[in-house]
């Protein structure tokens, strides 16, 4: 921990130096290392965490492969900075990381004051709470007086004291650094309850040394909007990441995926033709891609190197993952869900 | 020449105020400790001062503050007692006595403190103590599990004032006592048993006070709950960790430090004191524990400095201290500089004070010579 605080003074001390190497822009910067360096967590299953092989895998490593893979054509040109809670903010605001993919909420003062943007919420999400079943607790009103662990420096942390606030209950809040430390506290016993995104309570269960002894709560106590996050005063880099985004789910609703992006491009569908950035008879090209600084088949080369949005989605975190969690609010919006994406046009 | 090094230096620093200046300001950000008076939103499991979640986040830092305080002093308490024990114990002629100070001083010193903590933690502590459905109770008012100890809270009510009142004047009286049998000592060569006389005082005093009021103490003693206990006084399983961890660990040093001072006073004082028909026991205290005291101190000051320092490896396991909280405070309000410059001068700050102190010891304890 020392070490860290030790590496945040000279971070810190770094960037106050770094006069010479403020550069007009990441994308550039980007391209000049050949990597992107995107901060992750330190291990949530479904979200992001190392295989057997130490290969970074997850829905929030996708979308850090997908933005390599609109620069580059290459997914795998992705260094991965593993980052707790509490060191995620320094670390975008100090340019160790090019972006930050970390579960992380979108709220008003991270995308205002703190000098942060988040380009597109990824995973529509709420606040939920895990206890033992041998509680037999069956509601997050019958929690007063419980010890709930939860991860520091979160919106989780906040809107667990709001809750319980607003419900005239008492809790001891254990406030804990590192996600992994944290699941070990509660598996240990230190606390009662467990609290975070609703989602990551089902991937921290699936590690736990008994996951059938423990039960998800049903409340949702709060609006989690997670999504990729970048610096403000990068405008170019905001879009590249935004854009990333987009061109995932409308490949979804185009029905471009990883196996047919080859063959869809010669598609005769107009919109499949300008996602996938295919020339008209003419010669002319649709040129999105070069409108954000990138190649003229951007989204083509996100589409191969990941997937689209539902692939990356069941991959990771659906029926192709130990997690099973349902699409629900995250289907797309013409299946009732909340994703919805502009046109590319 | 030392014009230029300040022209330097003063060019450097502009440069970096600058640099500072624009890189915020390239992230829409400024620099400015406004933001301590927002409210903080967040709970903190262990404060001595009243907080809620509505309150700023500098109170939230000075209850960081006070944390670090709290299992600072605790730790150079026990750690000083402990390693004192050890100290003597190691070089006692008692074979196992020895044997076990040595092998006590070189498996807990050679061992990383942060793996110490994680032990004390995660094994000790949050396993093999029972849950608070099976705690370990005393004579249930107290209980002991893995959700830390928790006693009866002594509340002071009107009239426990007068209390207060007797222990300040059983510390001015026993201060007095403490000079006048010095006095009377050098002056005729009477001993007086001046530490049982002014303990005496400190435990009389007050209870005189108390009884005088007619006892307005009253206890809040923890009650069994559905998940744990309510009410009581709290020791969390972090700081019983922490506390374990560092007052183990750095009493290896003082102990190492102890013996140090006492071989590097000759033989012959001792000798000289048994000649002079003092005792054992008299022969350690009055002659060779005060000479071992100069060789002692000045390595016990960067103990003590190292143990308030090591104390913030408390964000391992979650203890609240000044480093945990402030991380929060920058987490939520992106203030990284101004919380940096927080910390070290916060941590400065301790240190000077702590070794200024020491040092004034350190020269009274320095050979008077004439």
């Amino acid at each position: 921990m020392k070490k860290r605080i030790l590496n945040l003074a000279v971070a810190l001390g770094a960037a106050l130096l770094a006069s010479t190497q403020v550069s007009a822009s990441t994308l550039d910067d980007v391209k000049q290392k050949g990597f992107l360096q995107c901060g992750v967590s330190q291990g949530v299953a479904g979200f992001s965490i190392p295989d057997a092989e130490g290969k970074w895998t997850g829905f929030d490593v996708d979308i850090c492969r997908a933005v390599a893979a609109a620069i580059f054509n290459d997914p795998t040109k992705v260094k991965f900075t593993p980052l707790s809670a509490k060191d995620r903010f320094t670390a975008l605001q100090s340019g160790e990381i090019d972006l930050l993919s970390r579960t992380t909420t979108w709220t008003m003062s991270r995308d205002t004051a703190m000098g942060f943007m988040f380009p597109a919420t990824t995973y529509y999400d709420g606040q939920g709470f895990m206890v033992r079943k041998s509680l037999g607790v069956d509601s997050a009103l019958k929690l007063d007086g419980a010890a709930v662990c939860a991860a520091t420096g979160t919106t989780t942390e906040l809107n667990l004291a709001d809750y319980f606030k607003a419900h005239g209950m008492k809790y001891q809040g254990v406030a804990i650094e590192d996600s992994t430390q944290l699941r070990q506290a509660y598996d240990e016993g230190r606390c009662d309850v467990l609290t975070t995104e609703q989602s990551i309570l089902y991937s921290q269960r699936s590690s736990l040394k008994q996951p059938d002894d423990h039960v998800v709560l049903p409340e949702i106590v709060s609006k989690e909007p997670l999504g990729p996050m970048v610096r403000q005063g990068d405008i170019g880099w905001f879009n590249i990441v935004k854009w990333t985004a987009f061109a995932m789910l409308n490949a979804e609703e185009l029905g471009i995926t990883q196996a047919n992006v080859e063959e869809m491009k010669a598609s005769t569908n107009p919109e499949i033709q300008r996602v996938l950035g295919v020339k008209n008879a003419d010669g002319t090209a649709p040129g999105f891609g070069p409108g954000i600084g990138l190649d003229e088949q951007w989204a083509a080369f996100i589409v191969k190197g990941v997937g689209n949005y539902s692939e990356i989605f069941e991959r990771n975190l659906g029926a192709q993952s130990p997690l099973k969690v349902k699409r629900g609010v995250n289907a797309l919006w013409k299946d009732g869900g909340f994703q919805y994406a502009p046109p590319i046009r | 020449m030392q014009a230029l090094a300040v022209v330097v230096l003063l060019f450097l620093f502009f440069e970096v105020t600058q640099n500072m200046r624009s890189n915020l300001s390239r992230m829409n950000q400024d620099f400015g400790f406004a933001f301590l008076s927002k409210s903080a939103g967040f709970d903190i499991v262990q404060a001595l001062v009243p907080y809620s979640t509505g309150s700023s986040y500098s109170r939230a830092l000075f209850v960081g503050f006070l944390n670090t305080l709290l299992i600072s002093a605790l730790c150079i308490v026990a750690a000083t007692f402990l390693g004192f024990l050890v100290g003597v114990m190691r070089l006692s002629k008692n074979r196992l006595a020895a044997g076990v100070a040595t092998l006590y001083i070189e498996f807990f010193r050679n061992v990383p403190v942060l793996l110490q903590i994680f032990v004390w933690y995660s094994l000790v502590i949050l396993q093999i103590l029972p849950a608070p459905k099976n705690a370990l109770a005393v004579f249930d008012i107290a209980y002991l599990s893995n959700r830390g100890m928790i006693m009866p809270l002594p509340i002071f009510g009107e009239g426990a004032i007068y209390g207060l009142v007797g222990l300040v004047s059983a510390i001015v009286g026993g201060l007095a006592l403490v000079f006048w049998a010095n006095y009377r000592q050098n002056s005729t060569g009477k001993p007086f048993p001046k530490f049982w006389g002014s303990l005496g005082l400190v435990i009389v005093f007050p209870f005189c006070g108390l009884a005088l009021a007619g006892f307005p103490i009253t206890f809040d003693v923890p009650v069994r709950t559905a998940f744990s206990f309510s009410g009581g006084l709290v020791v969390v399983p972090e700081l019983m960790a922490l506390f374990l961890a560092l007052s183990i660990y750095y009493a290896t040093y003082i102990a190492e430090a102890v013996r140090a001072g006492i071989q590097a006073v000759n033989h012959g004082q001792t000798e000289a004191a048994h000649a002079l028909g003092l005792t054992r026991g008299q022969t350690l205290r009055k002659v060779v524990i005060p000479q071992a005291m100069r060789v002692v101190v000045p390595p016990l000051i960067s103990i003590y400095l190292g143990i308030t320092k090591a104390s913030s490896l408390a964000v391992a396991i979650g203890y609240p201290d000044l480093i945990a909280i402030g991380g929060t405070v920058l987490n939520q309000t992106g203030k990284a500089i101004e919380l940096v410059s927080i910390w070290m001068v916060i941590y400065l700050c301790i240190s000077l004070i702590m070794s200024s102190l020491m040092n004034w010891f350190n020269n009274r304890m320095k050979l008077v010579e004439r």
